[in-house]
C-alpha cells in the first residue's frame, strides 16, 4: 500500500476517534472525563508549571538506570547461559519461577531494602528488564546456526575468533530486538512503579492528579505523554536496529 | 489467430485445441520504471498435450504460467481456454507449486481431499485412496507434511491436483527443489499418471533434459523480455531412452538453440 | 551420570540457594526478612486459614475473565487487521500509541467507568492481553505464504472457505504463541491490578501482608505462589504447542 495512503488512513481514523471522544464528552457534561481539548490545555498547564519536564525527566532517569543495569548484567549473563548447558541447567529453574512474578510484587522487598524512593523504582525496573533480556540473550546463542559454527571451525577459527566472527554477528540482531521489547517493558513498569512506590514521575502524576482533586484532564494528559514518549523510545531503538542490520 | 508453425507428423493429427494464448504482453512497473517481462507471446496448446516451457531462470516463463492460470492479469493480449477468456483461477485448471504449496496443517489425506468437499464422504474417501495409491504414498495417509521428504510432499501436491479431475494442469518447476534421482523417479510417475488420466499439462522448467524427457512439444523461450524463440516437437514415443540417438539429437538441438556449449 | 544432569544440577542449585538464603538471614540478624523455613510456615498458615486457595481462585478468576474476553475480541480483530491493509493502516497507529501506556495507568479511567469493583482490574487485564493477541495474530496472517491463498482461490474456495480452511489453520501456530505470551502478561497485570484496586487475590495478599504487620514471610510466600502458578500456566500452554496438528508450525525448516 502506498505510503501516503497509509498515512492518510491512519491520520484520518485517529482524528475520527478524537472527534468521537469530543462528541461523547460534549453529550455527557456531567461525566468526570474531559474532552480532547481539555487534555491539550492540561498538557500546556503542566508545561507552564515546569512539572511536565520535571516528571518526564524523573521517569526517564529511573528507566535509564534500571534498564542500563539490566542490559549490562543481563546480556553477558544470558550469553553465558546460552553457551554453557550446565550453567543453564543451574540457573533456568530460578529464571522460570521468578519471571512470571510481576515486578510490582517485589515492592515490599524493594522498600525494605531501599526505602521509598528512586532506589526502589530503579530496582523494580531492573528486575522487570533483567529477566526478558537474559532469556533473549540465552535463546539468541542457542539459535546460532550449527552450520555456521561448523564452517567457522572448519576455517580454523579459535574459540575466541569463533565468538567474535560467528556468534556475535548472529546474535546481535536478536539482541537488538530483545532490547527494544525490554525497553518497552521497562517503560510500562516505571509508570506502574511510580503509581505505587514513589512521589514523582509520570506515574505519580496520574495518581496524584486524581487524588488531589479529580483532575482527570491531567490524568489523560499524563497518559498521552506516557504513550508518546514510549513510542519515541521504541522508534529510536528501531532505527538503531535498522542501522545495524 | 496466430500460432507458431511447427512441422511434424503430429501437425497432421486433428486434435482439439484446449488453450490459446494470443499476443500476450506483460509489463511490470518497478521503482517507477516499466519492465517488459513478456513480449507478444502466442501459443496454441492441444488437448491432452504435454507442453514444456523451457528457458533460463527469470525469463518470465513462470509469469506466463501464472497469467494462463488466471492468477495475474496480463497487460495486453488474451488467454482462451475452450474458447472462453481466462480472468481468474478455476478448479478446472489446477496449479502445482513446488512442494511448499502443500498445506502443512493437513495430513496427506486431508491435502489430497482438499478440493473434494462437494463429494459424499464415501466418494471422497474412495477418490483419495485411489490417488494415494497412484502416487505411491500408501501407508502415509495420516502423516503430516513436516514428517515427509521433499519428494513425498511433491507427490502429495500432484495427487491433490489430479484428484479434482481438472482439464488442465500447470506445473511450475515442481521438481526444482529435489535431488536428481528423485527427480527422475517423479518424472516417470508424472508421465505414468498423465498417460492414465490424459490431461493437458503445461510444465515450466529450466532443465533441458527434463523438457526433452517429458514433453510432446518444447517451447524454448528467450531471456527477458521473454519471447518464444522456437517450438520443438518431440515425437519420440514414451518411454524415452535417454541414451538413444534420437533423444540426444533433440537435446543437442535445444542446446544449440540456447547457444550453450556441449562441454563442461 | 550425564542423563541425570538435567535433574541433578537444578536440584543441587536449589538446595545451594536455599542454604545461602538461610545463612544470609541468620548472619545478617534481620528481624524482618524471612528465612526459607519462615516462608514455608507462612504458606502453611495461609493454607490453614483457607486464604491460599481463595486468593489463588480470585486471581485466576479475574485473569480468566479478562483473558477470555481479550481472546474473543483480539483474534477476530487481529485476523481482520492482517487481512485488510486499509484496516491495518487505520488501526495500527492507535495500537502503537496506546500500547506503551502501562495498563495500570488506565486505573483512574477504569474506576470511572466500572466503579470500584471486580470489573476494573478485569478491564486492565483485558487491555493488556488484547494488544498482545491482536498484534501477534495480525503478524501471523501477514506471514502466511502467498502460495496458500493462491491455492485456495485455485480450488474455487468461497470467502468463508478461505477463512476457515486456509486463514485460520495457517495462522494457528503464531496465534498460539501470541496467546501464550498474552496469558503471561495477563498474569503479571492481575497481580499488579490487585495491589491497587481490590481487596482479594495474590497481589492484594502481598501488599496487605506488608501493610498490616510487616509479614514478610507471607510476602515472599505470595511471590513464590505467583511465580509457580505463572510457570504452570506457561508450561500448560507449551504442551498445547506440541499437539501434533499444531506442531508443524514450530518445525525449523
Amino acid at each position: 500500500m502506498k505510503t501516503w495512503k497509509r498515512v492518510a488512513f491512519g491520520l484520518g481514523f485517529t482524528l475520527l476517534l478524537v472527534l468521537c471522544w469530543h462528541v461523547a464528552v460534549a453529550l455527557n457534561p456531567t461525566s468526570l472525563i474531559p474532552g480532547p481539548w481539555a487534555v491539550v490545555l492540561g498538557i500546556w498547564e503542566l508545561l507552564e508549571k515546569g512539572l511536565l519536564l520535571k516528571y518526564v525527566v524523573a521517569s526517564l532517569f529511573r528507566v535509564t538506570w534500571g534498564y542500563s543495569l539490566a542490559i549490562i548484567l543481563g546480556i553477558p549473563f544470558g550469553l553465558f547461559l546460552g553457551s554453557y548447558r550446565r550453567a543453564e541447567l543451574v540457573c533456568n529453574p530460578f529464571l522460570q519461577v521468578l519471571r512470571p512474578i510481576s515486578p510490582l510484587a517485589w515492592i515490599p522487598i524493594a522498600i525494605l531494602w531501599w526505602g521509598v524512593g528512586d532506589g526502589s523504582a530503579i530496582f523494580l525496573i531492573f528486575l522487570a528488564s533483567f529477566f526478558p533480556i537474559t532469556i533473549t540473550a540465552m535463546n539468541a546463542v542457542r539459535n546460532v546456526q550449527v552450520v555456521h559454527i561448523q564452517a567457522g571451525r572448519n576455517f580454523g577459527l579459535s574459540e575466541r575468533e569463533l565468538l567474535q566472527q560467528i556468534i556475535y554477528p548472529s546474535v546481535v540482531p536478536q539482541l537488538l530486538t530483545g532490547m527494544r521489547i525490554t525497553l518497552g517493558i521497562a517503560w510500562l513498569v516505571v509508570v506502574a512503579a511510580e503509581m505505587i512506590a514513589v512521589n514523582s514521575g509520570l506515574g505519580f502524576l496520574i495518581v496524584d492528579a486524581r487524588n488531589a482533586g479529580n483532575r482527570y484532564d491531567l490524568v489523560i494528559a499524563g497518559m498521552a505523554m506516557i504513550g508518546f514518549i514510549g513510542l519515541i523510545l521504541d522508534s529510536l531503538v528501531q532505527s538503531l536496529e535498522r542501522k545495524v542490520s | 489467430m496466430s500460432a507458431i508453425q511447427m512441422h511434424s507428423a503430429a501437425a497432421a493429427r486433428q486434435v482439439a485445441t484446449k488453450l490459446v494464448v494470443e499476443n500476450v504482453c506483460m509489463t511490470f512497473g518497478r521503482n517507477g520504471r516499466a519492465v517488459n517481462v513478456l513480449e507478444d507471446i502466442s501459443l496454441t496448446v492441444r488437448e491432452g498435450e504435454f507442453l514444456c516451457l523451457l528457458g533460463p531462470s527469470g525469463c518470465g516463463k513462470s509469469t506466463l504460467l501464472n497469467i494462463v492460470a488466471g492468477f495475474i492479469k496480463q497487460t495486453s493480449g488474451s488467454v482462451l481456454v475452450d474458447g472462453q477468456q481466462v480472468t481468474k483461477p478455476d478448479p478446472r485448471r489446477i496449479f502445482v507449486f513446488q512442494e511448499r504449496g502443500v498445506f502443512p496443517w493437513l495430513t496427506v489425506e486431508g491435502n489430497i481431499g482438499f478440493g473434494l468437499r462437494h463429494l459424499s464422504r464415501e466418494d471422497r474417501e474412495q477418490r483419495v485412496a485411489y490417488y494415494v495409491n497412484l502416487v505411491g504414498l500408501q501407508g502415509f495417509e495420516k502423516a503430516y507434511p513436516h514428517e515427509l521428504s521433499g519428494g513425498m510432499k511433491q507427490r502429495v501436491e500432484v495427487a491433490r491436483a489430479f484428484a479434482v479431475d481438472p482439464d488442465v494442469l500447470f506445473l511450475d518447476e515442481p521438481f526444482g527443489a529435489l535431488d536428481s534421482i528423485t527427480r527422475l523417479q517423479l518424472r516417470r510417475e508424472l508421465l505414468r499418471i498423465w498417460e492414465t488420466e490424459k490431461k493437458t499439462i503445461l510444465f515450466v522448467t529450466h532443465d533441458i533434459d527434463e523438457s526433452v524427457q517429458l514433453a510432446d512439444r518444447v517451447v524454448v523461450m528467450s531471456a527477458r523480455p521473454a519471447r518464444l524463440q522456437r517450438l520443438v516437437e518431440i515425437d519420440i514415443p514414451h518411454p524415452r531412452d535417454i541414451s538413444s540417438h534420437q533423444y540426444l539429437s533433440f537435446r543437442d538441438s535445444i542446446f544449440d538453440q540456447l547457444g550453450l556449449a556441449h562441454k563442461v | 551420570m550425564k542423563r541425570a544432569e538435567p535433574y541433578l544440577y537444578p536440584l543441587a542449585a536449589t538446595i545451594a540457594v536455599l542454604a545461602i538464603w538461610h545463612a544470609a538471614v541468620v548472619w545478617s540478624g534481620t528481624r524482618v526478612f524471612p528465612a526459607p523455613k519462615d516462608v514455608l510456615m507462612g504458606m502453611n498458615e495461609l493454607l490453614q486459614k483457607g486464604l491460599m486457595l481463595s486468593y489463588i481462585g480470585d486471581s485466576l478468576r479475574r485473569v480468566s475473565a479478562g483473558y477470555i474476553m481479550a481472546v474473543g475480541t483480539g483474534i477476530p480483530l487481529g485476523l481482520a487487521i492482517g487481512w485488510f491493509p486499509p484496516l491495518a493502516a487505520m488501526i495500527n497507529p492507535v495500537i502503537q500509541m496506546l500500547r506503551p501506556i502501562s495498563p495500570l495507568a488506565w486505573t483512574p479511567l477504569a474506576v470511572i467507568w466500572f466503579g470500584v469493583s471486580e470489573a476494573a482490574p478485569i478491564f486492565l487485564i483485558y487491555l493488556s492481553a488484547l494488544f498482545t493477541i491482536t498484534v501477534a495474530t495480525a503478524a501471523g496472517v501477514r506471514g502466511v505464504p502467498g502460495m496458500y491463498w493462491q491455492a485456495g482461490r485455485n480450488f474455487g474456495l468461497s470467502s468463508a472457505g478461505v477463512l476457515f480452511r486456509i486463514l485460520l489453520p495457517s495462522t494457528m501456530p503464531q496465534m498460539i504463541v501470541g496467546l501464550r505470551v498474552a496469558l503471561g502478561v495477563a498474569w503479571i497485570v492481575v497481580v499488579a491490578a490487585e495491589m491497587i484496586a481490590v481487596n482479594s487475590g495474590l497481589g492484594y495478599l502481598i501488599i496487605d501482608s506488608r501493610n498490616a504487620g510487616k509479614r514478610y514471610d507471607l510476602v515472599v510466600a505470595g511471590m513464590l505462589l505467583i511465580g509457580t502458578i505463572g510457570l504452570c500456566l506457561d508450561i500448560a500452554f507449551r504442551r498445547l504447542e506440541k499437539l501434533r496438528n499444531i506442531r508443524w508450525g514450530f518445525q525449523n525448516e
